[in-house]
């Protein structure tokens, strides 16, 4: 039986990604979904996609129960119906509804919506893989993998021409001679793999507004770059005046104090790709997150030697996301936009508050690296 | 080869047949009066999909019923439900069972399922309901899919979406009663001027012909725009909206056959205690008494105190309808009934009561022919039921931020029961101007019983309702108390306050 439901179905899904691209904005500022990650799925809360009608406002209106107790015993949260309380029908709540999408549709809807550009794997053809695609028609294979409807037309056409087949008795019957079968071809597929690299300031003037924008960028940089490469490994590095690496939860929420030190971090990133991630099988992406407030102008022309000299040629994308705090002096941004010229994979972006995110992303992987 | 072209699933199995024709047997010598029942066997994803539907699997396109089966689906896949049964009131019934099932569980959904059928053959609330729906459905499906091709994917959907909107505003009663008053027969006087007192020869100076002119043409004014439309406030907003919203053929068709499918159901929601409630009290009856076998025995407990389970902050319609067909049968038989019943007041003698008269057989099936769900609670929620099934009434209490057991009188839990069930816990809302301000603007009234609209969906609604309509839209209701009225004239919503 086919499903009727299929295109219902489709079309209900078309809708639903009209409604989150049209809420996008709000849902990229507000890192809502984050929380809601699971391996494969995201669950996006979308508001009244249900027709609306004229109802009650039933709230805390209270219904009828059955059991024991005595009056005023309270009951467990979960058994009361708040919705439909009180009504023995079974008209449908007033749910938001939560859609689960896949990472890629959500990356997908993303790229749409930011005009974000394929990103071009650089030439690393060098791992591949194989896999099989059910592409062609051959005249053996198992009975589970018989094409219908091509052994339905070899019959017709066996039938015709042997003049057996008769327009008003017009039974079809396949001999072993007349079945097609699916069948597959193996075809290699180059691999291309990816290093997602985020480094963090975690000094003092860093506080929980910032990290917060830093959690929502880096989510949707994941989002996006996860879905262009098929192995993509994360790597996190923190610095004060000093740089460890770290695992995410670490990155996400560890706050230290004392002064900043950029090249530390710049130093075990280039130490962290140079030693295990080799150029021409990786596709190397590095963020850095800062409040820009760096600690003396000697390490500052330091990091852009480094920069310019080693990073910046290694990497496919190197993008610096300066947030705003009311300590930092916010310099260092200044400084690279000053230094560093003609060079197509740095990205420089000013984030201010959450709503300069959507703005910043589309910075960050607007350039298609 | 041949195909039964109509067949959505799989035909029952021999071993399933066997049953079914034993159980039908059963079924009838107790009396049971069904239209023919078809059972088709589908898997869990055509069970969605036709449950999704509401049970017909031909039904016109509309990405809501895609929805509903990503709810079930999910709902199905991470066990939260599962769908026994559907059953459709048509002739022949169409019932469903779920391939996966256990034998006992199938046999128990085709005694259950004859329940449904007899509720549904014999209730006079379904009397008028369409009895060939299935095909009825079919078409309604075939001319949307037309018109989809004749005026797009967009048109037609967006249509229907702002018909879905106000589907409910239907009147539930209107198949039973001729609403329309006739024409009445008074003429109607035209306007007299008064004229003021004068003599004879002083009448042309104090009431000039010109002024009694201007005042007759002043009253006819007044009495054109006194003249309502409609006359009296209509409650079956979309058979206003078809006979007078300027629409389109097409729009107005699917205007009629939402219309259409909206009355269909109306008397399954107008019913659901009573009809749930029989077909759980038969299913039980038709399983103790003879189809089960001793190994059955147990699978068949678990399964019916599933059906029947409480759950202390809802109604369960099976149990509340199982348990007050078994009382009335059990008060029907010992004759717990009548006057010398009502007037005993000593509690042992009217526990033990028992003058075996044996009517309660009788008495179900005529209280299954003539009740909805409303006079069904009405008549036999006795105080003595409401105890023994330790009814309750909770509120959310503000102070401890929980909800709680409120009261246990059977005179409140009865009231709340039945303004639950009034109108299928909906808001009455009318048509109650068509011309108000004399510019045509569409005028509603809800009938305010308590509980107020609530707000963000009204609005949404009446922006719907605009779009049909296309002149400017108000509806009259209460907020907190005060009188207000709500309007969308295209382009913005607009709040005020009323006096009074």
């Amino acid at each position: 039986m086919v499903l009727n439901i299929e295109q219902d179905y489709l079309r209900f899904r078309q809708i639903v990604r009209g409604k989150i691209k049209q809420d996008l904005k709000k849902y990229i500022s507000q890192g809502e979904l984050i929380g809601k990650k699971g391996k494969d799925f995201v669950s996006i809360p979308i508001p009244q996609i249900e027709m609306p009608n004229f109802r009650f406002g039933r709230r805390n209106a209270g219904g009828v129960g059955q059991g024991d107790g005595e009056v005023g015993t309270p009951l467990s949260p979960g058994d009361v119906d708040d919705d439909g309380a009180g009504q023995a029908g079974n008209a449908a709540g007033a749910h938001i509804l939560e859609v689960d999408l896949t990472m890629e549709e959500l990356a997908q809807i993303l790229a749409e919506e930011l005009e974000l550009p394929r990103i071009q794997p650089k030439g690393t053809n060098r791992i591949k893989t194989e896999r099989d695609h059910y592409s062609q028609v051959s005249k053996v294979g198992p009975e589970s993998l018989r094409h219908f409807k091509r052994t339905y037309k070899e019959a017709l056409r066996r039938q015709i021409t042997a003049g057996t087949y008769d327009p008003m008795n017009p039974y079809i019957v396949p001999i072993h001679e007349d079945k097609r079968y699916l069948s597959w071809k193996t075809k290699a597929k180059p691999e291309s793999n990816a290093l997602i690299l985020y480094m963090m300031d975690v000094s003092g003037s860093m506080g929980d507004e910032q990290k917060e924008i830093v959690r929502i960028e880096s989510f949707w940089i994941d989002t996006w770059i996860k879905t262009n490469y098929n192995g993509v490994v994360t790597r996190y590095i923190i610095h004060d005046a000093v740089a460890q690496e770290v695992d995410s939860d670490t990155f996400f929420h560890t706050r230290e104090s004392g002064g900043t030190v950029i090249s530390s971090a710049y130093e075990l990133s280039l130490k962290i790709i140079t030693e295990e991630y080799p150029q021409d099988l990786w596709n190397i992406y590095v963020f850095h997150f800062s409040d820009g407030d760096n600690w003396s102008g000697g390490d500052t022309d330091r990091c852009i030697n480094l920069l310019k000299a080693q990073l910046l040629p290694n990497v496919n994308l190197f993008g610096y996301g300066q947030v705003e705090s009311t300590y930092g002096s916010g310099q260092f941004i200044r400084e690279l936009e000053n230094n560093i010229s003609d060079v197509d994979n740095l990205v420089l972006s000013r984030i201010e508050n959450k709503d300069d995110i959507y703005q910043s992303i589309k910075d960050f992987l607007g350039k298609g690296k | 080869m041949s195909f039964v072209v109509q067949s959505t699933g799989h035909l029952l199995t021999p071993e399933l047949e066997r049953s079914r024709v034993q159980i039908e047997q059963y079924a009838r010598e107790y009396g049971l009066d069904f239209y023919e029942t078809i059972f088709e066997i589908l898997d869990f994803e055509e069970m969605n999909m036709v449950a999704a539907y509401g049970g017909f699997p031909n039904r016109y396109p509309h990405w809501k019923f895609g929805m509903e089966y990503e709810r079930l689906n999910k709902s199905y896949a991470y066990g939260l439900h599962k769908i026994y049964e559907m059953v459709i009131n048509n002739d022949p019934c169409y019932a469903y069972l779920l391939e996966c099932n256990h034998m006992v569980d199938q046999k128990i959904v085709m005694a259950h399922v004859h329940g449904h059928c007899d509720f549904f053959k014999n209730n006079i609330w379904f009397s008028k309901t369409n009895r060939k729906m299935m095909d009825t459905m079919a078409n309604h499906g075939t001319k949307i899919r037309k018109y989809i091709d004749k005026y797009g994917l967009d048109a037609v959907e967006s249509f229907i979406d702002l018909c879905l909107s106000i589907d409910d505003l239907i009147d539930h009663h209107s198949p039973f009663i001729e609403r329309r008053s006739k024409p009445t027969e008074k003429v109607d006087d035209p306007p007299m001027v008064k004229k003021l007192a004068s003599s004879e020869y002083m009448d042309n100076f104090i009431n000039p012909e010109e002024f009694l002119q201007q005042q007759k043409s002043k009253l006819e004014e007044e009495r054109r725009k006194r003249r309502r439309f409609p006359e009296e406030p209509q409650k079956d907003v979309l058979l206003f909206l078809i006979e007078n919203a300027p629409l389109e053929h097409w729009q107005r068709d699917v205007l009629w056959m939402i219309r259409e499918e909206a009355y269909y159901f109306a008397p399954q929601a107008q019913t659901k205690i009573m009809n749930e409630g029989w077909a759980t009290y038969w299913h039980a009856k038709i399983m103790t008494e003879r189809a089960l076998t001793d190994a059955e025995v147990i699978d068949f407990a678990d399964h019916h105190s599933g059906t029947v389970a409480m759950h202390p902050g809802q109604i369960n319609p099976y149990k509340l309808g199982f348990e007050l067909w078994k009382d009335i049968e059990d008060r029907w038989n010992k004759g717990k009934f009548g006057k010398d019943y009502d007037d005993c007041d000593d509690y042992v003698t009217k526990r033990e009561w028992n003058r075996e008269v044996g009517l309660g057989r009788e008495k179900i099936f005529e209280t299954r022919r003539v009740h909805n769900d409303i006079t069904f609670i009405d008549a036999f929620f006795t105080e003595e039921f409401c105890n023994e099934h330790k009814f309750f009434i909770y509120q959310f209490n503000p102070d401890r931020g929980v909800y709680e057991i409120a009261d246990r009188n059977w005179k409140s839990v009865k009231q709340k029961l039945l303004t639950g069930l009034t109108n299928f816990g909906q808001p009455f809302i009318f048509v109650s101007d068509a011309n108000f301000d004399n510019r045509g603007e569409l005028l509603l009234e809800h009938r305010h019983e308590g509980i107020d609209l609530r707000i963000d969906y009204a609005k949404d609604t009446l922006k719907n309702l605009q779009q049909i309509w296309s002149r400017p839209v108000h509806i009259k209701t209460l907020v907190e108390g005060k009188a207000k009225m709500f309007t969308y004239d295209g382009e913005k919503h607009i709040e005020r306050k009323l006096d009074g």
